[in-house]
């Protein structure tokens, strides 16, 4: 992946060509995305800088790339990884090449089918194309939200980028953060799309193109994640067998590359049955790479080992402890550039530090599956309460969430009493859209008792009203099961997980991840099988550990699904890096920014001092008043 | 006992409600209903009354009756000292 920047001066008669300084100033503060290569382009009012990561086609690449009559002009960030079979298609069609790479089929498939280019494409992109005759910008992001992309308008130009920080050289009065973009982070862990931690910062939503010209700006959806009723009237063993087949071309398109490419292995079913594939059906030897905890819950060494000896992989590990969270966190959030609750995000960008002291570029992951087959434990976690909705008072069924959780922390003594006051939410309206997450939600959004009087001033719409704004009418009629997934794609997965936890963690290192769950003919697959095919029983992913059974080892086929946890950032407030948390959550430094009561943290504070454990509302509170804090001085103070 | 609801009342206002504001509670709040406490706050509840009010809780004892409130706790702490 890459990165990049531009400036598209809006002024009806003709506007200001952006100095190539500016543009140099924003694709410098990206330059982690693309350590190679700088191009830069400006003429007519539009300009636009990129940096470069090179993975396809190293000699001939560069970027902006004209077309051959100079009138488009593009950038791109990501891979098309069916650009092979499109250019042999527009070969075919008269179109002619001068290069080798997927930049330039995007021109020639933009000059053959105009706007609707983008659905030949398969791959993970972020796209500014500039269309000079007709003084037309498209603004285009992959179907998931893979690539980053956002923009503001400042002062008439319309200025984007890969990553915020890109925008802010370009930006006349700086940035400051939205109040309701943090109450919806506060509940959800990432704001409602398009909103961003920035006020009047945008991202570019996925599976949309901006279309932008001197007078107007509109937005267009391309692609939905959809789920109707009309399910596939395959058998179970035809959708195995179409699944074993989508997967193994989704894993074999991801591995064209023009550098080696390598796999994250954690342990679990997803990326296990990635490394199988690339082991079996790729062309060079696998190259793996894992994370460890020194904190044994955390922990699952012994099944990658496992995977590392049934492959044969050259296998390379990082142990990640307490300390090691505490003193990258900061930098963490750098380049987040949005508050996280949890630590999760730190270790991972840890670990893309490993790939790249390895000299690798390319990592393909199993990030997706959860989403695309409904492998989380919120899914089952909903099917019970739903279960238990149905008769309220019952004595047992309630117990059946301590099964699925078995390390919940409760007090002996009458158990239910405490499942109900947090899973019986909502008990009592099953049907309602978001029923699935209003136990999340609840227990992210008591962090939000530490705002300032001042921030809940400010509050006009509340994070559920916005997010209910957002969400397609045709949401109530989806099946429960399917809803609940609609939401995670929706909220979690590309805000937070493929953002924050994703791309950011991974490009703060220049490496790419690939993520063939993600592929957009598997999530349409998989939305068209019945709930049942996917969770059979409590089986969670049941189809995919079908298709996969002759790749993976029994033991983890049949492995109790492990949620990926990291250690809180509390533990680490006694430690190195707690002078500098100190410093964060100082009554001047939240005095100063505003959005936290500084008694109530100095408090809480206290609290996490004295070494006790915290709740996770508190832990998930602490981590997002630092990061926000981070945020802020960040990008807000400097 | 005005000593032990006085430290009850500051050990819950500081460790959950994260404030010195007296108002911010009364003795007959529900902890579970208001959201006061999580089952990890059960747990540190029970950890205070053992180690500062010399009062022990049985596992059948950790009942809503017992623990949901100031002044259900101390009505519990009341019967065990008798």
């Amino acid at each position: 992946m890459c990165g990049f920047a531009g400036i598209f001066d809006r002024a009806v008669h003709g506007g200001v060509s952006p100095p190539a300084e500016l543009l140099r100033d924003m694709g410098q503060n990206i330059r982690h995305r693309g350590p190679d290569d700088e191009g830069i382009y400006s003429a007519q009012g539009f300009g636009c800088v990129h940096r470069r990561l090179s993975i396809i086609d190293l000699a001939t690449g560069q970027q902006p790339m004209l077309s051959q009559d100079a009138n488009l002009v593009l950038v791109f960030n990501g891979e098309i990884f069916n650009f092979v079979e499109l250019r042999e298609q527009l070969v075919t069609q008269g179109h002619q090449f001068t290069t080798n790479s997927d930049t330039e089929v995007i021109l020639h498939l933009y000059q053959r089918h105009g706007l609707d280019f983008v659905s030949h494409l398969n791959g993970q992109f972020a796209i500014a194309l500039w269309d000079k005759r007709i003084e037309q910008l498209l603004l285009i992001r992959d179907r998931v939200g893979i690539c980053p992309l956002f923009y503001t308008v400042d002062q008439g130009k319309l200025v984007f980028g890969s990553e915020v920080k890109a925008l802010k050289p370009a930006l006349s009065n700086g940035l400051s953060l939205s109040a309701e973009a943090l109450d919806q982070i506060f509940t959800f862990w990432a704001p409602v799309s398009p909103n961003t931690i920035f006020k009047n910062v945008f991202e570019v939503p996925p599976g949309h193109m901006m279309v932008v010209d001197r007078s107007t700006i509109k937005s267009i959806q391309y692609w939905e994640w959809s789920y109707d009723e009309d399910y596939s009237q395959a058998s179970e063993e035809q959708s195995i067998g179409e699944l074993h087949d989508l997967l193994i071309d989704a894993t074999k398109i991801r591995l064209r590359s023009d550098v080696p490419v390598g796999a994250y292995l954690s342990g679990g079913l997803d990326s296990s049955s990635i490394a199988a594939l690339i082991n079996q059906y790729g062309d060079v030897p696998l190259r793996t790479f894992s994370l460890n905890f020194d904190q044994g819950n955390f922990d699952e060494a012994s099944f990658q080992q496992t995977l590392v000896k049934k492959l044969c992989t050259e296998h390379s590990n990082i142990m990640v402890g307490a300390d090691d969270i505490a003193r990258a966190f900061k930098n963490t959030i750098y380049h987040t550039e949005s508050p996280i609750l949890r630590t999760a995000p730190v270790p991972m960008g840890l670990l893309s530090g490993l790939v790249k002291d390895n000299n690798f570029k390319v990592v393909l992951t199993g990030e997706g599956a959860d989403e695309v087959f409904g492998g989380y434990d919120i899914f089952k976690e909903a099917k019970v309460r739903r279960f238990w909705s149905r008769n309220p008072n019952s004595q047992w069924r309630p117990l059946l969430l301590k099964r699925l959780y078995p390390y919940l922390n409760l007090p002996s003594g009458n158990h239910n009493v405490y499942l109900k006051s947090f899973f019986g939410q909502a008990l009592d309206s099953p049907d309602s859209v978001c029923f699935s997450h209003i136990p999340r939600w609840t227990t992210t959004a008591k962090a939000k008792t530490f705002f300032s009087d001042d921030l809940n001033s400010h509050l006009r719409n509340k994070a559920m009203d916005v997010l209910m704004e957002s969400l397609p009418s045709k949401i109530s009629s989806y099946n429960a099961f399917n809803r609940a997934q609609y939401i995670e794609s929706k909220t979690l997965m590309s805000g937070y997980l493929l953002n924050s936890q994703g791309d950011r963690m991974l490009m703060k290192n220049s490496v790419e991840g690939r993520f063939p769950f993600l592929d957009h003919r598997l999530i349409e697959f998989a939305s068209k099988l019945h709930p049942k095919t996917k969770m059979k029983g409590m089986n969670e992913k049941y189809v995919l550990k079908k298709a996969m059974s002759r790749y993976v080892p029994d033991e983890i086929i049949q492995r109790s699904k492990q949620p990926y946890r990291a250690p809180d950032v509390n533990t680490g407030l006694n430690t190195l890096a707690g002078e500098e948390f100190q410093y964060y959550l100082s009554d001047s430094m939240l005095g100063q920014s505003g959005f936290f009561s500084p008694g109530k943290v100095a408090m809480l504070q206290k609290k996490a001092e004295k070494g006790k454990p915290l709740s996770t509302s508190e832990s998930q509170a602490l981590t997002g008043i630092l990061s926000t804090q981070i945020v802020y001085e960040s990008f807000v103070k400097n | 006992m005005d000593e032990k609801k006085i430290a009850l009342r500051k050990f819950v206002l500081e460790n959950y409600l994260f404030t010195e504001d007296e108002g911010a509670l009364k003795d007959d709040d529900s902890f579970l209903d208001n959201g006061i406490l999580d089952s990890m706050g059960v747990l540190e509840l029970i950890s205070f009354l053992e180690e500062e009010l010399s009062t022990s809780v049985e596992g059948d004892e950790v009942t809503p009756d017992n623990l949901d409130s100031i002044n259900k706790v101390l009505a519990f702490i009341e019967t065990r000292s008798h």
